[in-house]
């Protein structure tokens, strides 16, 4: 079960593209829409009466110096892959002086609470009840609980994040309708009060990504199910006389999990896109709404860091999965390829 | 696989897949209700300050009005048929460019395959609705972007899965023995695409074109509740960021939350029944999926 050296190689080379393509879009997007972002600024900031007409030339000259705007094609491109390498994403225009990277710093960890708590629950939920209800020998009952998860797996996370918004929060006022905490609660990481409170928000969030998410791990593993159900070992493990649940867990169970993790690595993208707008829905304090936010103040450098960074992360994670693999299903092995 | 003998041959065969039938039963119900019911109620009443506004459901706004004063029911009927018209450019776009990219790789190889193969495989990486912020916010005028220049914007990333299906399947086909017998006949390689593979990728194509179709409009709604995009022409989309904008949910306005949350719903729901369907067309021997 050890990984050979050149196929990690050949992965982080992989990665490595990924990276490089997403930087490079980002960079040439911007640059091919006729748009000036620092012209934009300068006309926003005269509207508000912050900047006379007289300065405002001088301003823009200094703002494009700042930005690089002022060197040629190539040498801003090349500059702007070396920042990239250093995770320097530069700074918000409309909150400036904050740094782009120190914005994601505050909001990931939100994210990343509600994102990966939703989305282990849902995996180990769906899995289970897939496995249930494709394995022949237990009720059938379980198999009324497919049509309603399959049809919340095909509406998106957001929408179903109105209705649950509308329902619990303001009908029943059970949940809170948005934010990430009370105003009216200290905001200190220790209180158990305050903690209380921070997991209190985030259920509604995490439920419309669970929800949704739900049906999808279902739905695959059933189709593993009913294979691994046909197959030999199965027919043998019976024969031998074994305890149906041990045949359940270690025999079927064991042998259809890899695919599903598989699957997983596959879906953090649309987990991370889905997750993107159901904060804007709760105006949860992560970073997909705050990518919202930056969209909404056409703040660039914020949107095209944070779109880096979530790019970077989903690759790394996928990349992490890849090389779990033969720590999950001892049959893999990358020798050959 | 039976070769249906025309309409009526369908029908029948609509009879033995629920799905199929079901998923397109609501799709028609959502295209009548777009276009057929746009006859008779004027687009005017979709723009603000065209009526009394926040009116409950009632019989002279039988959807009712929010609250800047669009009466909800051209709303929905203009912006139903705006959001599926959306998906469906976008979707054919999507398929047409998927289908000669996969055809193309999935038969010839070559470098050609090795280039679009690893530019497939890192765009898979990278999450589409991602890029396509990126690219939707650079646009400039969002807030007049028309139709087609949103459709073209998610066609940028509606033909990455088709081709990697497309070409899968090709690629499985190609070693068959009725393309090796149309190959030792002479057949030319445009000729076995066009007149053996195609006919027999038919129901994935079916599959791809509503996937790629389900993208649009999953992806158009997301930018436009985001605001990115022309949230002054009605569609659902829009509908979404301006209930969320006037905080729909503080005044308790359920009439407004809940239609344009069916209407997306039964979208989502009408492609997924089709795509079970076409999958049990495609597969009649694998278990059905629902």
């Amino acid at each position: 079960m050890r990984i050979p050296l050149s196929y990690v190689l050949k992965r982080i080379g992989f990665l490595v593209a990924v990276l490089f393509t997403a930087a490079t879009i980002n960079f040439l997007i911007p640059k091919l829409a006729p748009r000036d972002p620092v012209t934009e600024l300068i006309n926003r900031k005269i509207a508000s009466g912050g900047l006379t007409s007289e300065g405002a030339a001088e301003f823009g000259d200094s703002l494009r110096k700042l930005y690089g705007l002022d060197k040629p094609l190539w040498q801003q491109y090349l500059t702007y892959i070396w920042n990239m390498m250093r995770f320097d994403l530069g700074y918000s225009i409309v909150n400036y002086p904050q740094r782009v990277s120190d914005i994601i710093g505050q909001t990931v960890f939100w994210t990343l609470g509600f994102v990966a708590t939703s989305t282990i629950l849902a995996f180990l939920i769906g899995t289970v009840v897939g496995a249930l209800v494709g394995w022949s020998k237990t009720s059938k009952w379980f198999s009324w609980l497919m049509p309603p998860l399959a049809m919340f797996s095909a509406i998106p996370a957001f929408i179903l994040a109105l209705v649950l918004i509308y329902f619990l929060a303001f009908k029943l006022k059970a949940f809170p309708l948005r934010g990430g905490f009370s105003a009216t609660i200290e905001k200190d990481w220790s209180s158990t009060e305050f903690l209380l409170d921070v997991v209190h928000h985030a259920i509604l969030p995490g439920l419309s990504m669970l929800l949704v998410s739900v049906g999808g791990w279902a739905l695959g593993m059933r189709a593993m199910m009913v294979t691994v159900e046909g197959a030999d070992y199965i027919t043998f493990a019976e024969a031998k006389g074994l305890k149906g649940s041990r045949i359940f867990f270690s025999y079927a169970l064991r042998n259809t999990l890899l695919p599903q993790v598989t699957a997983l690595a596959m879906q953090l993208g649309l987990i991370v896109s889905g997750a993107t707008l159901v904060e804007t829905m709760f105006s949860y304090p992560g970073i997909g709404n705050r990518l919202g936010a930056a969209i909404a103040a056409l703040d660039y450098p914020v949107i095209y860091g944070i779109v880096f960074f979530m790019v970077v992360g989903i690759a790394v994670a996928t990349l992490f999965v890849d090389l779990l693999y033969p720590f999950l299903d001892p049959r893999i092995s990358y020798s050959g390829g | 696989m039976q070769k249906s003998q025309g309409f009526k041959g369908f029908l029948k065969y609509v009879r033995r897949n629920p799905a199929l039938g079901g998923g397109l039963v609501i799709l028609l119900l959502l295209l009548l209700f777009s276009t057929v019911a746009g006859l008779f109620v004027p687009k005017e009443g979709a723009y603000p300050l065209s009526t009394t506004p926040k009116q409950p459901p009632s019989a002279e706004h039988p959807f009712g009005t929010d609250s800047v004063g669009r009466d909800l029911l051209p709303t929905l009927i203009y912006g139903t048929q705006m959001t599926l018209s959306i998906g469906l450019i976008a979707g054919c776009i999507g398929l047409g460019v998927g289908t000669v990219l996969g055809f193309m790789t999935g038969y010839f190889g070559g470098l050609f395959d090795t280039i679009i193969k690893f530019l497939v495989d890192v765009l898979m990486t990278i999450p589409s609705f991602l890029l396509l912020v990126t690219i939707a916010s650079s646009v400039p005028n969002p807030e007049e972007m028309s139709i087609l220049q949103m459709a073209l914007i998610l066609s940028l990333v509606a033909w990455v899965q088709p081709t990697r299906a497309i070409r899968a399947q090709v690629m499985s086909m190609r070693e068959r023995a009725f393309v090796m017998m149309a190959k030792l006949s002479g057949m030319s390689g445009m000729e076995i695409i066009v007149k053996e593979l195609m006919p027999n990728l038919l129901p994935y194509l079916a599959i791809s074109l509503a996937g790629a179709v389900n993208g649009g409009v999953l992806g158009s709604l997301g930018l436009q509740t985001l605001g990115i995009g022309n949230l002054r022409e009605p569609s659902l989309g829009m509908t979404i960021y301006w209930l969320r904008y006037y905080n729909a949910f503080l005044q308790g306005y359920w009439w407004w939350i809940i239609e344009p949350v069916i209407m997306i719903a039964a979208i989502f729901i009408a492609f997924l029944l089709i795509s079970i369907g076409l999958d049990e067309f495609a597969n009649p021997r694998t278990r059905r999926t629902v």
